[in-house]
């Protein structure tokens, strides 16, 4: 066998059903082996960074590592943002890709990176490979680590030549990898030690991130807030990992969380910090976030326990087995906390997220509010992706969520492009759900010739492009802390036209210039069989509230002025 | 880095990892991007040919050599990260000094160095090479003695350390 051929062999073993990506000069023999034959499907993308996403779409809807392919040089460093991306977000990627020959290794050869090199510090771990008999353990290899512990991407370089030569191939039952040993239990004793401070706490609160997406906990989260009448906050990543609708969930907290969240995290005094790592974006001032609080803080990575607040209840390990042992701890200890969630109630009612509606101005927040309603009254599953910006933190803030796995977004990296290719991985993952992206017309720009593969590969996905003809976030820190100046942050609504756009791509295109159109022209794009952009005009000065501002206390967050919500 | 532990000492990290190509880079590529500082860097094989052992002496504070451990245990090529700490552990390092010396001064700065375990490894017209192996100290000390003499040149291994058996349980 081709070593070429060894690479499908070993996707096909590790169950993967679609591959995202693009051939290119280094990685010929790779495709010429698709061309021979596999149940791989393969989806072409238009750029690699676009099969990288889409790769993460698709790991992120099904749960099940993603891959995408490239070849050397440009083809590998376009994938290096996708890369970063799942890193940043543990997102389980496998990604391959060609490299020159092994005798031109070294010597600047055509379309030769270093792309091990380049990825080393985003990867969690990489491989040259320079031998063919080395393949079949090195894939088996890259997706155990992919996939094991905390997640993440992995990237495997694979020498021309390599893919040429022939072996014997046997793929390996079992990794030999004596340097990677993730977690697998949980101390009961630190779990006992949980419970307790549980039991103890007056004003707990479960603050939870997207390990528990990652773990398959979400299940196991619900029992544990239910067993103990826990509060929670939900952040962006662990969106779904609680049902948005469940009276105990109080939403995301962080820079556009509600204030009752941040309020919720501000008070406490204890923090339940299940598969989350204090990002910035939800601390604000690290000094002041949570002040009053104890720290639990359950991960299965032991380096993000303590990286950034410690904690006096350190808990490591895999999340679902270890949130169903403390569900049950806690719900032996007949925990309850009333007046806190009294209180939490009242602010929640208090401070609902808001804004001002005005006559003849399509309000961002009503467009997405349209979708949502439009989605909500379809039968299938509904799978939402979002790119970065002021659309994604509406989206987190009027979107409702009540399944794992169905809420996709660039979090720590805040990739824009993100929503469009990710849609379409997450379709190629689950053809029967509806999948819908909510984009910004910044990002959609970003990245929007992937259109292309959404039409051509036949996967059906709506972008409804939240178009207010800026770079609309960084517009609002221009307007907040730059003294109005607007620098080059004007896109325009008018160009691209987005609906034209859409048709040159193959897709269908709408455009809502009102608040009137949006109902009827929504339901079209739904029922339109193909892929659709929407277009939807928005009011170009509406700003994202509320807000905390970088550095700030979460506590101090600001709501929208009231002149303007009254 | 929140909480206690905050002021900054000096620590004596080894780490078995396997030996492949890539492994040193991935670790002192993880030192520089989290702002770790390492004072001294030794690798070298092992008692078995597939593992190497790195000493690193870096300057931290408690938290962040916990973050240090915690990240290094990550790298899919590290097999095992401890701490030397002073009392438990043997430390070696190895040094070249070229001294300058005029040939009148050359029998009493000879005799200075045997007295302080140094060996001579060369001798020119106007410098002598001494080699020294000890405990990082005895070098330190050795460079102190030789000082006035004028050090043209200087090389150290950085420091190799075990656990002394005897304090292994």
């Amino acid at each position: 066998m081709l070593g070429s051929d060894a690479v499908l062999r070993s996707l096909e073993h590790e169950g993967v059903d679609v591959a995202f990506g693009i051939p290119g000069g280094a990685i010929l023999p790779l495709y010429d082996a698709i061309a021979r034959g596999t149940t791989v499907r393969h989806v072409l993308a238009r750029h690699e960074q676009g099969a990288g996403h889409m790769a993460e779409g698709y790991a992120r809807a099904s749960g099940k590592v993603g891959v995408a392919i490239a070849t050397s040089g440009p083809g590998a460093t376009n994938l290096v943002t996708a890369i970063a991306d799942a890193w940043m977000d543990s997102t389980p990627l496998v990604a391959i890709t060609g490299q020159v020959r092994s005798e031109l290794i070294g010597t600047d050869a055509f379309q030769e990176i270093d792309i091990t090199g380049i990825t080393m510090p985003i990867v969690k771990h990489s491989w040259l490979v320079q031998d063919v008999r080395e393949l079949p353990a090195v894939l088996k290899a890259a997706f155990h680590v992919a996939r094991t512990g905390r997640q993440g991407p992995v990237l495997v370089d694979i020498a021309k030549d390599v893919q040429e030569a022939e072996l014997d191939f046997v793929y390996p039952d079992e990794v030999d990898l004596p340097g990677w040993r993730p977690p697998s239990k949980v101390h009961p004793r630190q779990l006992a030690a949980a419970a307790d401070a549980i039991a103890a706490a007056e004003r707990p609160i479960v603050y939870a991130g997207g390990g528990v997406l990652n773990a398959d906990a979400a299940a196991e989260l619900r029992a544990l807030v239910e067993a103990g009448r826990l509060p929670a906050v939900v952040t962006l990543m662990g969106k779904g990992g609680l049902p948005d609708s469940h009276p105990l969930n109080y939403g995301p907290p962080g820079m556009h969380g509600s204030k009752y969240a941040n309020w919720a995290l501000n008070k406490a005094d204890l923090l339940i910090a299940v598969g989350t790592r204090f990002d910035d974006r939800v601390t604000g001032k690290l000094s002041a976030f949570a002040p009053g609080a104890k720290v639990i803080h359950f991960d299965i990575d032991a380096a993000e326990v303590g990286k950034i607040r410690h904690a006096e209840i350190p808990v490591v390990g895999p999340l679902k087995l270890g949130l169903a042992q403390l569900a049950r701890e806690v719900k032996a200890r007949g925990v309850t906390h009333e007046p806190w969630l009294k209180q939490l109630d009242e602010w929640r009612e208090q401070f609902p997220y808001r804004y001002a509606k005005q006559d003849g101005v399509l309000k961002p927040q009503t467009a997405i509010e349209a979708v949502r309603d439009a989605a909500a009254g379809l039968a299938d599953d509904v799978v939402w992706t979002t790119g970065v910006g002021q659309h994604q933190m509406w989206a987190m803030q009027y979107l409702v969520c009540d399944e794992p796995r169905s809420f996709i977004t660039s979090g720590g990296l805040g990739t824009m492009g993100y929503g469009l290719p990710a849609a379409i991985g997450a379709k190629a993952a689950r053809p029967d759900a509806t999948v819908v992206c909510i984009d910004g017309d910044g990002c959609f720009q970003m990245t929007c010739q992937e259109l292309a593969t959404a039409a051509l590969e036949r996967l059906p996905i709506v972008a409804v492009v939240i178009n207010n003809g800026w770079l609309g976030m960084v517009r609002q820190w221009q307007e907040m802390f730059y003294d109005e100046r607007f620098a080059e942050t004007h896109l325009t609504q008018s160009v691209p036209a987005y609906a034209q756009l859409a048709e040159a791509y193959g897709c269908a295109g709408f455009t809502v210039e009102s608040e009137a159109e949006l109902e009827e022209t929504l339901a079209a794009a739904f029922a339109c069989g193909r892929s659709a952009v929407v277009d939807v005009r928005c009011d170009p000065e509406e700003k994202c509230f509320p807000m905390v501002p970088a550095g700030a206390a979460a506590v101090d967050v600001l709501e929208a002025p009231e002149e303007v919500l009254t | 880095m929140a909480g206690t532990g905050a002021e900054m000492s000096s620590h004596t990290i080894s780490v078995r990892l396997e030996n492949t190509p890539g492994a040193l880079a991935r670790v002192s590529q993880l030192f520089s991007r989290r702002g770790y500082n390492i004072q001294s860097l030794a690798v070298g094989p092992t008692e078995r040919d597939d593992i190497s052992r790195l000493t690193l002496r870096v300057d931290c504070n408690e938290n962040s050599l916990e973050q240090i451990e915690k990240q290094m245990h990550k790298l899919v090529n590290v097999l095992r990260v401890t701490e030397l700490k002073p009392d438990d552990s043997l430390e070696r390092e190895l040094a070249l000094f070229t001294v300058s010396v005029a040939p009148d001064r050359r029998a009493e700065l000879v005799a200075l160095s045997q007295v302080a375990g140094a060996v001579v490894a060369d001798i020119g017209r106007d410098a002598i090479t001494f080699e020294v192996v000890g405990r990082p100290d005895q070098v330190e000390a050795f460079e102190e003695l030789v000082r006035p003499y004028g050090v043209r040149e200087l090389v150290r291994t950085g420091r190799i350390g075990l656990r002394r058996p005897s304090r292994t349980p």
